[in-house]
């Protein structure tokens, strides 16, 4: 498995706070090809702390790729150049001895800096607020097994569901649209029997959501589907904008 | 010595729950708006206790040191979950559930929990379908079951390999409706720090806006914690990055008895070490074993690859050594097997990994079969490794996984301070001294829909509250000291960093307190740990300052916290003269080598009261076992 270390230049992008103007900084490292991207980042920060320098903010927690936390632009693209990866499962034998890394934040308007690496996504929970959810009340449903729900269906509505919030499609797409995102936790409800009653007025609110907080639309060049971790089809998208006319020709209109 | 009262109500077991929430007080439900309640932690257990109780009209406060509620460490959750929903027809019911959970935490677990966890286990299969949870189906359109270790029926229901996603998801849905309610207000990126306890009732907390630097106050009428569990005392787990034991440890200090801390589950399907700079230990999903069989070379220092050992020269030590549960032994046994292979210097190159080989599952269901079931985890360990499993075996090693563990609560959730609640993997309930697999999901989720908003209903509607300002001397006084402790982390600017510390205990953990424990490595550990203690006081290195986004000021804390749970772990461990469960005493075993478990002098859970660091008294709750016959656990 291991081989000799690899050495690196890194250009890693520090921001100290959200106003603040950001600039690239040059980091030197010799990593093993074992190591994950974001281990080769702790081993870095373990240095910077002990030269008391203050260590790259990055975010990251379930380091499997599933809890959508972890999210660098390396080399210009989002979650680095392994297609269907998260950040996190980035390993350093994907790169070359002496190559220069460029690392930056998810940028969009609607995701602002934190600090360094860190952006604030919590515009993608509002949109979940605003609908991204089947309105039943703890208790007093039916028996699991009442309603079938074909393997197919079960597994398309799966496929939907995976997305992990990681907002890599917002990053990706020159318009910062969430589409794929919306789409995503849109097309599983529509999938399932469960979903049905509130449908419509689920899409409508989302939509909404998603347009008052800044995110773009969609211009169709699908960087977002090359790009997600998960690889949520942007057959969702059109998904989407099919439940969305649909809605908005039997319009119920949306509670703000 | 006192004891500790478990409120367990009376009567035949299978309507212990049902009378009980019979009997509790009721609050009125033009009245239930007027009580604040403060959920720490938005897992599975506190995302849907917070829901529950938004949806039945209280002022519910949600506090995640998280962005965001739907990163919870549950997510990352990946075999299932199980109910006794019988959907199988294989023999399975509430009764078999209870039994097999009693069985498989070596009775160590109080038999009335247990058996209402069993009993609730199958609405919570129906909440989470109503919620859009899209479970595996067979063709026929009905859900899927798999089987999972310790069990002989199929129960464990999944979503592919990512079942704690889909259920976190739903409860996040849930979770969000109330938000959009206004039943329910996110306080998400608050690391709580400390615990207000006014006239012997939790009256509110005390965090840290993580963005921002400042100390915030927050008051309640009740305070519930869901704050996971603590196996990242170990450094290296298959935990997330984040996840710690601050919250349960802060509260333990202000009168929350902890119990059974020894009770730590080392999971037998993890990636082994790769390196020194190595971050966290990756599961593979025990659900592996039913399909994959456990190896490894019968020579010692066998360096040749797998296809190059013969059949002759292999050995399925579980197969052999358990015929009837074969590769689907409990946890435990799973793990202190592969040890125990490896220190004779029979695993993967002579080191610390056994092998997990498909091939015979392969060659009988055919590649897509296996890929449908297990496809994102052979991904998962492709990405790690660089090697693929549906051609060579997978290497694998223990880790550790889950903590039994956890602040004692009664029958109602309550710890031993009024009106201090605890779920999920952060109390010791349900699990005795060893989890099976599939049963933790179902632990949060049961204490958040179905127990927690009966009991804390009672608490409320039978006790009288004064009213409280966070202005107040007591939440001045604990602000203070969290200001204090911020300050000083940061003043002392030694010379060893935080991981530095972190790594160091762990090493210890593992070695000391880990899979197997004896008395003289123990008391190493004790006067280890509490010099190591010492030490970081005085020479720890925390950058950055505490006006803003300062991580390795989070990691400092958790570190300091760590450097007194783990001596009380050792403690605990130490006490425990027996093996029970994930607690392996090497002077306590049977002729083969099983854990002897002594019921006579230990047949109780042991809850600790916090005295000072380093010093605790302990409090015993004795253990009754009346259906489920004690006996020498056997998965032979
Ligand atoms: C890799 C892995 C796979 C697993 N697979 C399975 C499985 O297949 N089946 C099964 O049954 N179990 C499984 N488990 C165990 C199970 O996932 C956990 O026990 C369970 O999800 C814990 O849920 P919880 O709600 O108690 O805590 P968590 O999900 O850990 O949530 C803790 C919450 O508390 C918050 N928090 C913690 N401390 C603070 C603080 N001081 N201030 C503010 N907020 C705080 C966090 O932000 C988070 O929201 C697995 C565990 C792991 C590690
Ligand atoms: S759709 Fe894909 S890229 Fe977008 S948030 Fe979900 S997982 Fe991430």
């Amino acid at each position: 498995m291991s081989g000799t270390n690899l050495n690196l230049k890194l250009k890693v992008w520090r921001q100290a706070s959200p106003k603040s103007v950001g600039a690239f900084v040059d980091y030197q490292v010799s990593v093993s090809p074992d190591s994950s991207f974001l281990e080769m980042l702790d081993e870095i920060n373990n240095n910077l702390e002990k030269n008391n320098q203050d260590p790259i903010v990055f975010e990251s927690d379930c380091r499997e790729g599933i809890c959508g936390t972890c999210g660098l632009v390396i080399n210009g693209q989002p979650h680095g150049p392994i297609p269907r990866i998260a950040t996190c499962q980035l390993h350093m034998r994907n790169f070359k001895d002496g190559e220069t890394i460029y690392v930056e934040p998810f940028r969009a308007t609607a995701f602002p800096v934190i600090k360094d690496l860190a952006v604030d996504r919590s515009a993608f929970d509002k949109i979940i607020q605003a609908g991204g959810y089947i309105s039943v009340n703890t208790g007093g449903v039916p028996d699991a097994n009442e309603i079938p729900i074909s393997k197919e269906i079960a597994a398309e509505a799966f496929d939907s569901a995976a997305c992990i919030g990681c907002g890599a499609c917002v990053a990706a797409c020159k318009n910062s649209s969430a589409m794929l995102f919306v789409g995503a936790k849109v097309s599983q409800f529509a999938l399932l029997p469960q979903g049905q009653p509130e449908r419509e007025k689920r899409v409508e609110a989302m939509i909404a959501k998603m347009d008052e907080l800044g995110f773009g639309a969609c211009s169709n060049t699908y960087a977002c589907e090359a790009e997600c971790p998960k690889g949520i089809s942007v057959k969702n998208i059109a998904r989407l904008n099919r439940e969305f006319v649909k809605a908005k020709l039997k319009s119920q209109n949306v509670e703000a | 010595m006192s004891t500790l009262d478990s409120k367990i109500p009376a009567g035949p077991i299978e309507s212990k729950w049902t009378n009980h929430k019979f009997n509790l007080k009721l609050v009125n439900p033009a009245n239930k708006r007027k009580y604040d309640i403060i959920v720490v932690g938005t897992g599975l257990a506190g995302a849907s206790a917070a829901a529950s109780l938004g949806e039945l009209g209280y002022n519910v406060k949600a506090f995640s040191f998280h962005d965001s509620p739907r990163r919870a460490h549950s997510i990352a959750a990946q075999g299932g979950i199980n109910a006794a929903k019988n959907y199988q027809n294989d023999g399975d019911s509430i009764f078999r559930l209870f039994y097999d959970t009693v069985k498989g935490g070596d009775f160590r677990a109080r038999e009335a929990n247990v058996y209402r966890l069993a009993e609730v286990s199958n609405n919570i299969i129906d909440q989470c379908v109503a919620q859009g949870v899209p479970f595996a189906r067979e063709y026929g359109g009905l859900l899927d079951n798999r089987s999972f270790g310790g069990a002989q029926v199929s129960r464990t229901f999944y979503a592919r390999g990512q079942t704690g996603q889909q259920l976190l998801l739903g409860a996040y849905s849930a979770l969000s409706r109330q938000i959009h309610a206004g039943t329910v207000k996110m306080y998400s990126r608050r690391e709580m720090l400390d615990l207000v306890v006014i006239d012997g009732l939790a009256r509110g907390i005390v965090v840290r806006n993580l963005i921002t630097g400042e100390i915030e106050k927050y008051s309640a009428h009740a305070v519930v914690l869901a704050t996971g569990g603590y196996s990242n005392v170990f450094f290296l787990s298959t935990n997330a990055m984040n996840s710690n034991a601050t919250a349960i440890w802060r509260a333990h200090k202000r009168g929350a008895f902890f119990a059974n801390p020894c009770y730590t589950q080392i999971h037998p399907t993890c990636l082994p070490v790769h390196g020194d700079n190595q971050s966290k230990l990756t599961l593979m999903s025990e659900s592996l074993r039913n399909d994959g069989r456990v190896w490894v070379s019968k020579i010692k220092g066998d360096t040749r690859k797998a296809k190059d050992i013969p059949e002759t020269d292999r050995d399925y030590y579980l197969e052999r050594k358990y015929p009837s549960f074969g590769n689907l032994t409990p946890r435990d046994i799973a793990s202190r097997n592969a040890k125990e292979v490896c220190d004779e210097g029979r695993g993967v190159n002579g080191g610390h990994g056994v092998f997990l080989d498909f091939s015979d599952a392969i060659n009988r269901l055919g590649q897509k079969a296996i890929e449908e079931k297990y496809g994102n985890l052979f991904e998962i360990y492709e990405t790690i490794t660089g090697e693929n499993p549906y051609q060579v075996p997978m290497k694998i090693y223990p880790a550790p996984h889950y903590t039994m563990g956890g602040l004692w609560v009664d029958y109602n959730l309550m710890s031993s301070v009024n009106g201090l609640f605890v779920l999920g993997e952060a109390n010791f309930s349900d699990h005795g001294a060893n989890r099976l697999g599939a049963s933790a999901l179902m632990q949060g989720l049961a204490d958040g829909y179905f127990v927690i908003p009966y009991t804390l209903g009672n608490y409320l509607a039978t006790n009288k509250f004064s009213s409280v300002s966070v202005d107040q001397d007591e939440f001045k006084k604990d602000e203070q000291g969290v200001n204090d402790l911020v300050k000083r982390l940061l003043s002392i600017k030694g010379k060893r960093t935080v991981d530095d510390f972190h790594k160091t205990l762990g090493r210890i953990m593992w070695n000391k307190v880990g899979m197997a424990r004896n008395e003289k490595g123990l008391k190493e550990a004790i006067s280890e740990i509490k010099e190591l203690r010492e030490e970081f006081w005085k020479d720890v290195n925390v950058v950055g300052s505490d006006k803003d986004l300062n991580q390795t000021l989070e990691r400092a804390g958790r570190v300091a916290d760590y450097l007194e749970l783990g001596e009380l772990m050792a403690s605990d461990a130490l006490h425990r003269n027996e093996s029970c469960g994930g607690h392996f005493r090497e002077e306590y075993q049977t002729e083969e080598g099983e854990a002897k478990r002594d019921d006579e002098n230990y047949r109780y859970a042991a809850a600790w009261e916090f005295q000072e660091a380093g010093k605790w008294d302990l409090h015993k709750e004795q253990l009754e076992f009346e259906y489920v016959k004690l006996s020498q656990r056997s998965y032979k």
